[in-house]
This record gives structure tokens, sequence and C-alpha cells, in this order.
């Protein structure tokens, strides 16, 4: 038997409402099959379940919002008995925020807890009992974060529902926040000849049926997909006071949303996919990101960001990291720019990338070189 | 197709892709850019709508000449027109 949890949907989400269950108790499930739409501040996001079984009960009725963490079903893996049924946890059925009750998933009084020391001295600081807080780190132990956010949770007053727009404001001023707040930046930036590049990507799109063609922003996320292989540290995430590489690129593009506001979901394992895939994977991330309907996986697995405002006008950008992500990579827009070559001046397209990292992970000449492979691998496009 | 009928169907892919604007609101002289929050993804979108609305593949090169909702309708109109040996690029 496995509890369905309420999941964290970004470094960001405290609670979340379920929308519509796409699986019914008796039914089967597979793993990475979608079994629930939640909603959170920023998106509608289509969650995956990460065991395969049959659903045996739903504890969490559409439209009721819950803690991250709460178990929303449970679901009978291959191989075990099913279980008595149990109670539905007392939720608020509401879609206002209430104060909320201990998460259901939490431990038993007296059950061992884990916890970093540093959770366990922030949860006598604010008065939280560690009992009541689910636990993110490995093994489901309970860090520093999780401790902030049950206090956040358990403080927050009575209101009025806000507006959609409200709500992802606050979530990106929720994250961002905690970015300015955690991180050491710094930022560093190269200015890069792009003339190859769009040389070569009008020859291929020419080529191509128009729905086929790529976007030079593809070009981008390739090649930095590819130069995070020479510095992975920056393809990492920060946890427990150290740095943890990721095992899969997975890019998160900055995707603005119509009426303001953005999300930044995952191309997954964008190192390893040919130009025409992830040109294919990010027109289509861009319309369900518009449309409300990512997926949990997209949401929660980026493990760096890019961002392109080159089109909305900006020269270059320096932006903030969206943790536990330790890097973000940004572009400005592509400008005709006089350039020195061979003792000629001539004008060449140029683009400026810029890296965003956090200093406890990488230092500056790390950073420089991961800008330069960045440059070389754009001066190769047919290799991306 | 006249002219009021292919801005009509224009139209129609406009507001699929900024469903919250009121295109009948555009002006036909000014860079819908200009206009409408649309980036070189929807400009995409746009084209990929043409071609399989009107059968008119727009090649890159041509997108400098598409600013607004006049130079649409009169590419469109000079595409599907009898003309057979009119250039795409030669619209302007």
């Amino acid at each position: 038997m496995a509890d369905f949890l309420m999941p964290i949907l970004g470094a960001d989400m405290t609670e979340g409402t379920v929308v519509a269950w796409r699986k019914q108790p008796g039914e089967r499930v597979e793993r990475g099959e979608i079994i629930v739409e939640v909603e959170t501040d920023k998106a509608t996001v289509e969650v995956e379940s990460f065991v395969a079984g049959t659903v045996e009960t739903i504890l969490v009725d559409e439209g009721r919002k819950v803690p991250v963490g709460t178990p929303l079903a449970v679901i009978g893996v291959e191989g075990e008995q099913p279980v008595a049924a149990r109670p539905v946890p007392a939720v608020p059925r509401s879609s206002v925020a209430m104060p909320a009750p201990a998460p259901a998933a939490a431990k038993a009084p007296g059950a061992r807890v884990r916890a970093s020391p540093a959770a366990k001295q922030l949860s006598q600081e604010l008065g939280v009992e560690l009992s009541t807080v689910v636990g993110t780190g490995p093994e489901g132990r309970i860090t520093r974060e999780d401790v902030e956010q049950a206090a956040k949770v358990t403080a927050r007053p009575v209101e009025e529902a806000p507006d959609r727009q409200t709500r992802m404001r606050r979530a990106i001023a929720a994250a961002m926040s905690r970015s300015a707040r955690e991180i050491p930046h710094f930022h560093l930036a190269r200015e890069i000849d792009m003339g190859v590049a769009t040389q070569w990507l009008a020859e291929e799109n020419e080529k191509k049926p128009v729905a086929g063609r790529l976007l030079y922003v593809v070009l981008l996320i390739k090649a930095t997909a590819l130069a995070l292989r020479e510095v992975p540290e920056l393809n990492g995430r920060w946890n427990e006071g150290r740095v943890v590489e990721n095992p899969a690129v997975n890019i998160g593009v900055a995707i603005s949303l119509r009426g303001g506001g953005l999300v930044a979901p995952a191309l997954l394992d964008a190192d390893h996919r040919t130009l025409e895939d992830l040109m294919a994977g990010f027109r289509d991330l861009a319309q369900r990101a518009r449309a409300s309907s990512l997926r949990g996986a997209e949401i929660t697995e980026p493990t760096i960001t890019v961002t392109n405002l080159g089109e909305a006008g900006a020269d270059s950008v320096f932006g903030l990291i969206y943790p536990p992500q330790v890097a973000l990579v940004g572009f400005g827009r592509i400008v005709e720019k006089a350039r020195a070559r061979e003792g000629e001046i001539t004008a060449r397209p140029a683009i400026t990338a810029s890296l965003s990292a956090d200093h406890r992970v990488v230092d500056g000449h790390r950073g420089s070189l991961f800008l330069a492979a960045i440059d070389r691998l754009l001066q190769e496009p047919s290799r991306l | 197709m006249t002219g009021e009928e292919i801005l009509k169907r224009l139209l129609g892919i406009l507001q699929d892709l900024a469903p919250e604007a009121d295109v009948r609101q555009l002006d036909p002289d000014v860079r819908v850019r200009d206009q409408l929050d649309i980036d070189s993804m929807d400009l995409l979108n746009f084209v990929i709508a043409v071609d399989e609305q009107f059968g008119v593949d727009i090649p890159e090169r041509d997108y400098p000449k598409l600013r607004t909702l006049n130079d649409l309708v009169r590419y469109v109109e000079v595409r599907l027109g009898d003309d057979a040996t009119l250039e795409p690029g030669s619209v302007d």
C-alpha cells in the first residue's frame, strides 16, 4: 500500500487544490500515469503516480485544498494485501485559505522523526512540532525548509480567496524572496557572436516544412544543456548544506503567461535530445503552460532555468535562481554589433549570455568556463 | 476568397493566439506585434495556422514584410491569387 500525497510542485508551494481525479477507486494506475489534476498558485498540473497499482481509496474530494504532503489517495501496490478502509483526514472543504490542519502524513506522536539538526533547532525556535511536519529530504528527512514552510502554513490567517493573478504574484514573491535571502548570487556575462548560428538556422528552416521550423532559442537551450556536461555542478541542487549533482539535465524554460506571471517547466533530458525533438517539446510545453495543463514532473524536475528575454527587448538578463536550483542562464536580444575580426571591423549579430550562479556551489572561474562552452557550442550549430 | 474573408480568418487565428485580446479592435495599419503580446512562438504558430487554413507557406525571409493586418491580408491574397508566377518575396 502506498499513500499518494499532495506533491510539492515548486519551491513556493505550500498547498494545492484537487481539481479532478483521473482514476477512481478500483481502477489500475501505472507508474508515470496521470492520476489527478492539482491546482497550484501558478498552474493546473497533471500529477503522475510514482507507483503502479490499484487505486483503493480517494481521501480528498475534488475542489478541496490541502497542504503539501497530505495523503490524497491510497494505492494498493501489486503483491500486497488490501488494507482496511481508513477515515478521510479532516480537511477544510473550502477554497479559502484556512489555518492548515496538521498534515495527515505527519508522524504519530512518539514515532521516530528524521530531521536535520538545523531543522530541529529551527522547529524549537518557531514552535513547530516536528511530528506534524512532512519531510521532503532524502527518505522523508525533515529539512530546515520544511520547518519554515510548516511555520508559514500554520501561521497563515483566514483571508478571502485571492484571484489567480494575485496568487501567482505571491507564489513568485515567495520563491524569489527565498532565493534573494538564501542564495549568494554572482553574475557573469559573455557576448556571443550569433552569425554562424543564425545563418545555419535560416538555411535549415528553408528545408523544413512550416511545422518543423526551429526557433533560435532551441539552439540556446541545447548549447546550455551540453555545456552543463562540462561544468556539471551548475546542474545541481542545494540540499542540506551541500550540492547534489543531478544525473539528468532538465532545462526549465521560462514561459511568460498571458495576463502576467511565468512558469518554467522542464524539457527533460535536454542534452540527449535532437534540436527537432527539443523544438517540438518546447512548443508543446508553451501551449500547455498557457492552457494550464502541465504535468507534475515538468514542474518539479528542472535542474537549471533558461530565460530568454531578448524578444521582449532586454539586452541582457541577470535573474534570480529558483531554489533548490543553483544556476540560471539568461539570454538577451540578438543585435548587430561592430566586431573586430582579423583586423577588420564588421557588423555581426550578437547575443549576451549571462549566468546567475550560487556562490556556495561554484566560483566565477567555473562559471566563466561554462559561458565559454556555450559560446563554443553555438559556433558549431550543426553539431548541436 | 475575398479580402474580407481572408481578414476574418486571420483574425480568428490571432484570436486563438491571444485569447485575452479583442482582435476586432486591432488597427489594420499598425504593427500587430505592437498591439498584441506575441512572441516568436506565437508567430510560428500563426504561420503554421496560415499554412493549414490557406495552404500558404510563409518563408522566414518574408516575416519582416508582415507587419500589419493589411500586410497580412494582402500577402495571403496575392499568394492565393491567380498569378502563380509571383514570387512570395515580391509582396511588399
